[in-house]
């Protein structure tokens, strides 16, 4: 509750901040609303930005349910998305049933991977894993663009994107939610990324390991006591997350693109943060919050086309302004202690 | 000869790109040693670049922009500073809203401005700074050092970081000093990212910090929250930097090295640097607590 009522402060801060741009905030509200589920094209955009930001918000709370902070989402799932997308193009014979699980497991032991050093560097050396990840961030990119442009290269286009997987690595034909969002990248890995919200709350609250993982989280002195190895939790911790995030790959490359295309991702790893915070890191309230940033990002796609001032990077401010609402927690109790003071 | 001349222009060209980090560092030092973790760096840098490139270019004058980085920075230190000590809120989670604030609000401004969302207009050559950022740089270094060691209340400072109980005990407000070192910190990054747009290039563009806020909080880390040796850090990183500028479309032989190798470097000895130095980096024991 606490959190709505955060979110709705935060939309209406940011809904406000249009007045200075000469814009009227409830025509901008109404345009968001419109935009995101005005039609079943647009309601299968939103749900296409949904299922990566349901990804990008479990890696970073299973990462914060062990107590660490992972800010490297977006490598992590570049490198899944480049993997996969190299996977399919390489390896091109591969039959049907066969090729995606190939592409997606390569894609998720690169996103794991990717997280797994993360995870080793904070455990073994006590490098701090916000700056490791955000490095590593930088350093994805760097690879996956060197590796898009050099050797996998489209040679139809002259935009920066890889070729196009084979077709028997795609789950087109037997894509029930794409069949009901035509014309949209809205995929089956909706369901996927639902049913894995699901596992990982089974993960995190019904078995031993989940049970480990969160007394890492909670208090690793008293963890360790108990003869937790808060070490290997944590690494672990960091290659869930890594390949959680690395998931990506699966409704971007496999579900609806066919390829990796450089700058594909409009920061759904930072904008896995604010789910995940919304969420209160709960994978089933993950589902929820990543679907309401998910219409926030489509909504804010068509700013700028329907005003003359409103550009679609109005849905960072939207979304530091909820992160913001979210987080000032001593809020609450301030007004606890007024209310209290008062009577 | 010709090594001289390069191995010169490589060490120039180490000094002017560690001015930036230099400034922001130093921001990140007086947050951090008062006990506010500070990932909002990279934001704080965006404002002051962008500001110190508006007012700059307005009034034709480096000097003007460099007063209006001071104010940016000040303005935003101060609205950090009200969420993460009045507010209480999570001081990881503030920092990043802290980044996509930057990265939402200035396209908005610059948008309202110029009409734009892209760079904004150019400084005059003669109109830019020559030299004066990267003489400041050093001087400050070295007056927060003598501050934060020599003075009474470089001490209180200090104290905020490693026992706010026994400065509160002695009868000064733990708040108080952190509000003016996150303000400051605000100030300081801010001057780092106008010495991008000022300094380094003659006008604000889009994302043109490229993780510098987050290589200072890890030079700040590889210094163990020491100005001294938190400075060597930056001009480690920068000559990364400057060699990863010197190597592009170098060849050995037949074959290039791709661009893009060349560009992850600096990236690359971050973490090496991080995860390999001798001898562990004590945080400040206060950093990231709360409720003073």
């Amino acid at each position: 509750m606490k959190r709505l009522i955060g979110f709705a402060i935060g939309l209406i801060a940011a809904l406000l901040l249009t007045f200075f741009a000469g814009e009227n905030p409830w025509n901008i509200f109404m345009i968001l609303l419109r935009s995101a589920f005005g039609s079943m094209y647009d309601l299968g955009l939103t749900l296409s930005y949904t299922t990566p930001l349901i990804f990008c918000g479990l890696s970073v709370a299973i990462c914060f349910h062990a107590g660490l902070f992972n800010i490297g989402a977006e490598g992590q799932l570049t490198m899944a998305a480049v993997t996969a997308a190299a996977v399919g193009i390489l390896l091109p014979q591969v039959p049907f049933p066969i090729a995606p699980v190939l592409a997606f497991t390569a894609a998720l032991l690169a996103g794991g991977l990717w997280g797994w050093v993360a995870g080793w560097l904070r455990a073994v050396r006590g490098s701090h894993e916000v700056i490791i990840t955000i490095m590593l961030n930088f350093i994805a990119a760097g690879l996956a663009s060197w590796f898009t442009l050099k050797v996998i290269p489209n040679p139809n286009s002259q935009s920066p994107e890889t070729a196009m997987v084979s077709a028997n690595y795609m789950f087109k034909d037997f894509d029930l939610i794409a069949r009901l969002f035509p014309d949209t990248p809205a995929n089956a890995s909706l369901g996927f990324a639902i049913v894995f919200a699901v596992l990982m709350w089974i993960f995190l609250w019904k078995t031993t390991w989940g049970f480990d993982l969160r007394a890492v989280g909670a208090n690793a002195e008293a963890a360790h006591r108990a003869g937790i190895s808060e070490k290997k939790v944590r690494i672990w911790a960091m290659a869930l997350g890594g390949g959680l995030a690395g998931c990506v790959a699966l409704s971007e490359v496999l579900g609806s693109a066919g390829q990796y295309r450089i700058g594909f991702s409009p920061d759904y790893g930072f904008i896995g943060i604010a789910v995940a915070l919304l969420a209160n890191n709960n994978p089933l309230g993950i589902i929820a919050a990543a679907f309401l940033m998910g219409a926030l990002h489509k909504g804010a796609s068509d700013l700028d086309l329907e005003t003359s001032t409103i550009t679609r990077d109005f849905s960072r401010i939207i979304q530091a302004f909820i992160i913001l609402g979210v987080a000032a927690q001593a809020y609450w109790e301030w007004l606890k202690k007024n209310r209290k003071r008062k009577s | 000869m010709e090594t001289a001349s390069v191995i010169l222009a490589l060490i120039f060209a180490t000094l002017r790109l560690a001015t930036p980090l230099i400034f922001a560092t130093t921001g990140g030092l007086m947050s951090e040693r008062s006990g506010i973790v500070n990932i909002a760096l990279e934001g704080f840098m965006l404002f002051g670049a962008f500001a110190g490139a508006v007012v700059g270019q307005y009034f034709a004058s480096a000097w003007m922009g460099w007063g209006a980085a001071l104010l940016a920075g000040l303005l935003i230190g101060a609205l950090y500073a009200l969420f993460v000590i009045e507010l209480k809120a999570d001081q990881i989670v503030t920092g990043m809203a802290f980044n996509l604030l930057a990265m939402g609000v200035i396209p908005f401004l610059t948008k309202i401005l110029y009409n734009s969302t892209g760079t904004t207009p150019a400084l005059l050559v003669e109109d830019r700074f020559t030299f004066e950022p990267l003489l400041m740089g050093f001087l400050l270094v070295a007056l927060v050092a003598f501050w934060l060691y020599k003075s009474r209340s470089g001490l209180w400072l200090l104290f905020a970081g490693e026992h706010p109980e026994a400065l509160l005990a002695s009868g000064v407000s733990v708040r108080k000093v952190r509000w003016s070192a996150v303000c400051a910190s605000g100030v300081f990054a801010a001057w780092g990212g106008a010495s991008l747009s000022l300094f380094l290039s003659s006008a604000y563009s889009p994302m043109m910090t490229s993780g510098r806020g987050y290589m200072a909080l890890a030079a700040l880390i590889f210094g163990k929250w020491r100005p001294f040796p938190a400075l060597g850090a930056c001009l480690l990183f920068a000559f990364a930097d400057a060699v990863q500028i010197r190597l592009q479309g170098v060849r050995f032989g037949d074959t290039e090295i791709p661009v893009q190798f060349v560009q992850i470097l600096p990236y690359l000895v971050t973490i090496i640097a991080l995860a390999g130095f001798i001898g562990k980096s004590r945080a400040p024991k206060a950093l990231g607590r709360e409720g003073f």
